[in-house]
């Protein structure tokens, strides 16, 4: 009997080129997702300018910026609310992915675990760039003008999407606890919305209940809206809030994104290696 | 190194919670043969199949595929194994063509030569036709054949295939089993579970039965055959002659049927060598004249229910592939 030698890969490939060549693999195969079912990107597609003109044109007849228009005030806040609430994503699809047979396959192949967490990750931070495209241009439609430089406004967008990076990979965290999709879901918006809520998003906390602005100071998504309107030069009556986030909200943005990655990354990583082993 | 084992398995143990799985597996599959695992649903089939393809681990034993330790190398063994597990591991949104390129790429193959194997897999494997439409519209079938597809992508050393032809029509069947000849014919190991007594005997060069976790009896399928289980000796007569059996006696085992017309006799016999000569001759010497002489070997069938006491899972089986197919 002939035996022909056996192809096994190629030479083994360099550990990074092949990671890299993984996720690249991996997120095609998301976005194929998204094509297929364009309905998946809603929540960053249809959701922010409903919530752009909802927001603006409901509340904002109602609330007094001191130092410039509801508008300005408001979108820095509508930025980080879309951002933020589209991070369900993640939890969604990584409890999807889980939920199948497709796994086990992944599981028996010669590729990195922690890759189908970063692919999906970058997927939806891609989801979250389109999120942010689409906020500033409705933003610009109706109004909302920037009063610093280029480079000043994209740093702005910059910190919101680190930090939705950081959240997303909080929410995969959620995802890879929760028992099934809708579990995930629900989990998901019961944390969500409160945090998006309570914070200086749509309105000053000057207005709230001492107790709920402390929490709502502190919230790491008040200090990305304060940095977002401080670097667009938009209205930000935080400012003159004494508590030390509010006082420098780009450090303190920067801080939660990197304390949230370097907690939740190896943490996800750990939950996916236990949810995925018997 | 002709012949090393490709596959090896000692006192494979798992408990799922007060659940045995596995009470202490032993195998053992050479470079180039076919291991057929027999057995009914439970029987421990698909966990050893998860402990060698490294998605579980064993609580006790040790195993080891192309010479790696499935527990402290499962990296190793993960390039040189494909893997067509019972439940689809399919990604329903993508075509089938892309799900190939996609587990192909995922090996750890170049995209051309993916490319190109995905297409010489589709065909062979018959869904050329339906490789461009999403997976979720394939029948029952077509998605037994991708995920074995799938599970060649990187022509693997050692092919691990659960169930492969479970809920196949005949036809497909045939042509699974033609793909994994095939394999074999280019070196390829292969370790199959089924419960078709006739898949194993077929297909593989030597079966282990599994009942309850264990691995109750094991051998070439001939070998089984002649091990438990006796023949069948089937006699027509010229004429009606009751004392026929009288002159058969001691070569049968147990009682003799004999027909209403008196000329068929039917029992079990000894399996042994020359037995149907010796059954001619017995005749013979009693002057009892004979039109026609069968012994039947024991099927697979009649094995288990030797080794066991219990009926295969065949109806189970019959209705499992109707639900597959429909």
């Amino acid at each position: 009997m002939s035996v022909r030698t056996l192809t096994i890969g190629d030479a083994p490939p360099a550990w990074f080129g092949q990671r890299l060549r993984e996720i690249l693999v991996l997120i095609r195969r998301n976005l194929i997702h998204i094509l297929r079912e364009p309905m998946q990107l809603s929540d960053v597609t249809l959701q922010p300018i409903l919530f752009t003109f909802l927001f603006i044109f409901v509340f904002g007849s109602g609330i007094p910026i001191p130092g410039g228009s509801y508008t300005d005030f408001a979108l820095a806040g509508l930025l980080a609310m879309n951002l933020i609430t589209s991070s369900n994503g993640t939890a969604v699809g990584l409890s999807t992915d889980l939920n199948t047979g497709l796994i086990d396959r992944f599981r028996a192949l010669p590729m990195w675990r922690p890759s189908i967490l970063i692919a999906r990750s970058v997927t939806d931070l891609l989801s979250a760039l389109i999120c942010t495209t689409i906020v500033v241009v409705a933003g610009l439609v109706i109004g909302w003008r920037p009063t610093t430089g280029i480079l000043s406004v994209a740093a702005g967008l910059g910190i919101a999407l680190l930090f939705t990076y950081a959240i997303c990979w909080t929410f995969g965290c959620v995802g890879l606890v929760a028992r099934n999709v809708e579990a995930a879901m629900s989990i998901g918006f019961i944390v969500l919305f409160p945090m998006a809520f309570v914070s200086n998003a749509m309105v000053p906390t000057q207005g709230m209940p001492a107790w709920l602005r402390v929490i709502a100071d502190w919230n790491p998504v008040s200090s990305v809206t304060a940095a977002c309107r401080q670097l667009f030069g938009n209205p930000n009556p935080s400012a003159l809030i004494q508590d030390w986030p509010m006082q420098h909200p780009v450090a303190a943005a920067l801080l939660w994104s990197a304390a949230l990655l370097a907690i939740c990354v190896p943490l996800a990583v750990f939950l996916f290696r236990r949810r995925t082993s018997d | 190194m002709p012949n090393r084992a490709m596959i090896e398995a000692e006192g494979l143990v798992k408990h799922y919670g007060a659940t045995v799985a596995l009470a202490g597996v032993d195998l053992s599959v050479p470079e180039g043969a076919i291991l057929g695992v027999l057995g009914p649903n439970g029987a421990g089939k698909t966990t050893a199949i998860r402990i060698l393809t490294t998605l579980s681990h064993p609580d006790e034993g040790r195993a080891s595929v192309a010479g790696f330790d499935v527990t402290a190398q499962p990296a190793e063994v993960r390039r040189r194994i494909g893997v067509a597990a019972q439940a689809t591991t399919l990604d329903e949104l993508l075509t089938g063509r892309q799900n190939l390129e996609m587990v192909g790429q995922l090996s750890g193959l170049r995209r051309s030569a993916t490319r190109q194997r995905a297409t010489d897999l589709l065909e062979r494997l018959e869904l050329s036709d339906a490789a461009g439409r999403q997976t979720k519209g394939y029948s029952g079938g077509m998605r037994r054949r991708l995920d074995l597809a799938a599970s060649m992508i990187m022509t693997p050393p050692v092919l691990f295939l659960d169930e492969p032809t479970t809920g196949l029509d005949p036809a497909s069947r045939l042509g699974v089993w033609e793909v994994i000849r095939g394999m074999v014919g280019d070196g390829c190991t292969v370790l199959l579970t089924t419960q078709y007594l006739d898949e194993a005997d077929h297909l593989a060069d030597s079966i282990a039965v599994f009942d309850r976790g264990r691995v109750i009896a094991s051998g070439t399928p001939q070998q089984l055959k002649s091990e438990t289980g006796s023949a069948r000796l089937e006699v027509t007569l010229s004429t009606p002659r009751p004392e026929a059996v009288l002159a058969l006696q001691p070569l049968l085992e147990g009682e003799a049927h004999v027909s209403h017309d008196g000329r068929r006799l039917r029992a079990a016999v000894l399996n042994r060598a020359g037995i149907a000569t010796a059954a001619v001759r017995a005749l013979d010497r009693a002057g009892i004249l004979v039109d026609d002489v069968q012994v039947h070997q024991p099927s697979l069938d009649d094995v288990f229910l030797a080794l066991t006491g219990r009926e295969t899972a065949e109806e189970e089986t019959a209705i499992e592939r109707e639900v597959a197919t429909a």
